[in-house]
Order: structure tokens, then C-alpha cells, then sequence
């Protein structure tokens, strides 16, 4: 007995020390790491990548003075290379719009109030493509996703609503993505569902699109009512899956089946 | 080619509401739900098309005609050997009644979801005659698997 203790507790602190000295492997994977080598070798080949198409358009418009202010991106922010990192800390809490806000709408905050120009429509060619550009600019750096309490409290309720079951298939997002990742839904191999290639060309698409229409794919799918585009859950969604992929590399533009 | 699953889901016919209840008894729905005569054929076209029936979305079973299936679920294959059609219907109207928190929809299920889609809404995935057409299909599943 007298014996024993000392051994347990040199099991129990070396037990610890292991615990300390490897920490847990990453296990997450970005859907880029699931796909054929085919459709992989179309992603990392900027020719072949159909989305360049959407990086050179957004390239155009950045170069472009337009809006009341007659001002382009490029005469306030300079060279695309000042938008290095920009996406990788996206969505953010902006202090003049006193808001938790994503890429899109910081994008068309500089549009509106900075150029004086229209505000395109959600998920038109000319809005992807500029946010397609911009975050390209960040390809290869790790998602980063401040601690602030209001970017924290938006974070939560995306968790929330990742939980909720919803729609007449009554499914949440967590039982597919946490739950059930890697396994198939009909012939479709279900991803850990993370935000690391958006904008993204996706074939069944034709066209780049936004995080938020592939969440609005998802709640479709579940037969839910999707979140309108820039809806507070819209953004608590993306604020929940950028903390979740934290550190995880930035893709854009991703190509999704 | 693969890329549509979700959208799938989307394209069903609508159903009308679930009108009626049932009565559960032990761990089955002894009687046909408004007294529906269900139709093996039809029951196994709902079943193997996953616009309608959703089932292969999560299940596999005895289609080699599909080539897509889903592996969410245990295979369909055999299902009327292990339980009898009562049984079954309990499984496609309450299964949360048998595993609490289980993914399979509650087909005969027509309100109290969340967020439900406006075009959803007040309907049960399939009616119930769909849902008798399935237990007369799942019925004539014998064998192992
Ligand atoms: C029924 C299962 C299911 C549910 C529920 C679901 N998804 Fe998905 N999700 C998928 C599948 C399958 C794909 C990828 C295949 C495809 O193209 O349809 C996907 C793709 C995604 C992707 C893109 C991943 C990538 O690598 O491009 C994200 C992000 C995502 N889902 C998030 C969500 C969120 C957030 C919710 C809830 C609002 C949700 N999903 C609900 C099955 C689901
Ligand atoms: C979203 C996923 C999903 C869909 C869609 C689905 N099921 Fe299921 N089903 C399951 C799961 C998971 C189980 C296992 C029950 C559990 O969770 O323990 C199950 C169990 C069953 C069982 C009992 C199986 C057994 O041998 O114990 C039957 C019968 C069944 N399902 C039939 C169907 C039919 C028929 C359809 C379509 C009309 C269907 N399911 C659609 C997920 C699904």
C-alpha cells in the first residue's frame, strides 16, 4: 500500500508531463484536404483556377476611380499587398460602424461612405469578385480571430445557431460537420465545414461565391428559412467558423465541387 | 455530379399537413395511419428517389441502381425481417420516441420545427399514404445484412 502511492503519483505527474509535452494533433481539416488530387491540382494552379476570372475583375475594380468621391481602392489603400492578413481576421468588430461586420460589408462600407458608389447586389459578379481579390491577397496566413468581447459575443450565438436543429429535416449543423464529418451524405463525403477557401468556385455553381450562400445551401438543404445576406446570424455564423478554423490556412480562392 | 445533394432536398413534391394521430403501442404504430393502404411498388420508388423519401441520403439498401448512398444510417437491407410493419411505422413516424437525439426525421412530423421553410411549412415530409407505400416496401425486405 505504503509502496503503491509514490507510483501512482510518479504515473500521474508523468501522465501530465506527456499530456503537457504532446498536445493534442489538429485534427481538422480544411475540404481542400478531402478533394481528388484532380480538382486540388485546378485549386493551387492560378491558370487553371476558374476564379481567376473573379481575381482579375476584382483586380480591374480596384484600379478603378468610380462613385461620387471618384476615388478608387487603390488611392486610399495603395498596393493590393496592404490587404495581406485583411481576411484572415474577418469578421471583426468595427468601431465607426459599431458593429460585428464581415469582409463583404467592410468591403462595401469603403464603397458606400468612402467612394460614394452604388452597393452591388449580394453574390453579383462584381461584389464576389472584388472580395474574392481582397482576400486572395491573404492566401497562406493563418486565420486569426481576436479576443473582444463583442466579436466573442457574436462568436457564441454562432455557436448557438451551429447546435440548433432546424427546418422540417431537423437537422443542425453540428451533427453533420462535428458529428458526422467524413462519412456521406448520398454520395457526398460531409466536410468538417470549414471557412477556408471562401470565396470559392464551385462547379455546381458555375460562379465564385460567398460564405454565406454556401450557408444558405446548407439551411436550404435542411429545408430551413436561409438567413437573409449580412443578417447579424449571418455573421455570427462566419464569426463562429473563422474561430473554429483559427489557425488553420487561408485557400482563396478555394474549388469546390 | 456528385455536388446536388443538398439541393435534393429541396426539389420534394410538397405534402399536405399530417392530419390525424396514431396510437403507439409498445414499440409500434399497430395501425395504418388514416387507415391508408400502402403499395410496395410505389413504397419503393419513394424510398430509392432522394428528392421524395430522402432516404438514401443516409441510408444504403438494396438499389444497384443508385450510386450514391448515404453511410449515416444502418443499411436498409433486411428490414422486414427484423421488425414488423408496426414497427416500422413507429420508426418512420416518432423514431426519436426510440433513440432520443437520432438524426432520422420524423416523417409523419408537420409542425414544431425551427426556422422551418415557408414552403414547409404545416407539412410532414410525406403524407400519410407515402408513409404506408414505405412500410409495404420495407416489408418485403428479407434476408441478413
Ligand atoms: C445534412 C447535412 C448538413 C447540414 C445539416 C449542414 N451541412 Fe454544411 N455541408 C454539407 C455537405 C454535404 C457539404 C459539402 C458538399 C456539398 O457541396 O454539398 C457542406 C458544406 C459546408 C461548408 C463548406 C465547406 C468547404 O470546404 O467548402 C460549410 C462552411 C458548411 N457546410 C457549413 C454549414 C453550417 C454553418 C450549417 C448550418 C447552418 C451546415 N453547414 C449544415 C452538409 C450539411
Ligand atoms: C437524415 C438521415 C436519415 C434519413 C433521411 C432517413 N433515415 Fe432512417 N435512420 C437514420 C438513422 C441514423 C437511423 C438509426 C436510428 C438511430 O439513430 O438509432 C435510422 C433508422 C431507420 C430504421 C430502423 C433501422 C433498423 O434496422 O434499426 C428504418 C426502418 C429507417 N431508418 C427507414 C428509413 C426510411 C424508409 C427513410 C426514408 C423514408 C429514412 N429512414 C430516412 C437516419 C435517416
Amino acid at each position: 500500500m505504503i509502496m503503491r502511492k509514490p507510483v501512482a503519483a510518479l504515473l500521474l505527474a508523468s501522465m501530465a508531463a506527456a499530456a503537457f509535452a504532446q498536445a493534442p494533433a489538429d485534427t481538422r481539416r480544411s475540404g481542400f484536404d478531402d478533394m481528388s488530387p484532380a480538382l486540388q491540382a485546378i485549386q493551387m494552379d492560378d491558370f487553371a483556377n476558374p476564379a481567376a476570372l473573379w481575381l482579375a475583375e476584382g483586380e480591374a475594380q480596384w484600379n478603378t476611380r468610380t462613385g461620387s468621391a471618384g476615388k478608387s481602392c487603390a488611392d486610399c489603400h495603395g498596393t493590393p499587398a496592404t490587404m495581406r492578413g485583411v481576411a484572415a481576421r474577418f469578421p471583426a468588430f468595427d468601431t465607426t460602424l459599431a458593429n460585428v461586420i464581415d469582409l463583404d460589408a467592410k468591403i462595401d462600407d469603403c464603397r458606400t461612405r468612402r467612394q460614394g458608389a452604388a452597393s452591388p447586389p449580394h453574390e453579383s459578379r462584381a461584389r464576389v469578385a472584388l472580395e474574392a481579390f481582397v482576400a486572395h491577397q491573404s492566401r497562406g496566413m493563418p486565420i486569426t480571430s481576436a479576443a473582444e468581447p463583442h466579436l466573442d459575443a457574436s462568436v457564441a450565438a454562432g455557436a448557438r445557431i451551429f447546435r440548433q436543429r432546424m427546418g422540417q429535416i431537423d437537422l443542425s449543423c453540428a451533427q453533420c460537420h462535428d458529428e458526422r464529418a467524413g462519412r456521406h451524405l448520398a454520395g457526398t463525403a460531409i466536410p468538417q465545414g470549414h471557412p477556408t477557401g471562401y470565396p470559392v468556385y464551385r462547379s455546381e455553381w458555375q460562379a465564385v461565391g460567398t460564405l454565406q450562400r454556401r450557408l444558405r445551401n446548407c439551411l436550404s438543404g435542411v429545408r430551413a428559412q436561409p438567413y437573409a445576406f449580412g443578417s447579424p446570424e449571418m455573421i455570427a455564423l462566419e464569426a463562429f467558423l473563422m474561430r473554429r478554423a483559427a489557425g488553420m490556412k487561408l485557400e482563396t480562392p478555394g474549388v469546390r465541387p | 455530379m456528385r455536388a446536388a445533394t443538398l439541393s435534393f432536398l429541396l426539389l420534394a413534391a410538397a405534402t399536405p399537413a399530417a392530419a390525424a394521430g396514431y396510437t403507439v403501442v409498445g414499440d409500434a404504430i399497430p395501425a395504418p395511419l388514416e387507415g391508408a393502404i400502402g403499395d410496395a411498388a410505389r413504397g419503393r420508388a419513394i424510398v430509392a428517389d432522394r428528392t421524395v423519401g430522402l432516404c438514401v441520403l443516409c441510408h444504403s439498401g438494396p438499389f444497384p441502381e443508385l450510386h450514391f448512398q448515404g453511410d449515416l444510417a444502418p443499411p436498409l437491407d433486411g428490414a422486414g425481417s427484423r421488425w414488423s410493419a408496426g414497427q416500422i411505422r413507429l420508426r418512420l413516424v416518432e423514431p426519436q420516441r426510440l433513440t432520443p437525439g437520432t438524426i432520422m426525421p420524423a416523417y409523419y412530423r408537420a409542425d414544431g420545427f425551427e426556422r422551418v421553410a415557408p414552403a414547409f411549412a404545416g407539412k410532414s415530409i410525406l403524407t400519410a399514404g407515402q408513409i404506408e407505400d414505405v412500410v409495404a416496401y420495407l416489408s418485403t425486405l428479407r434476408g441478413a445484412k
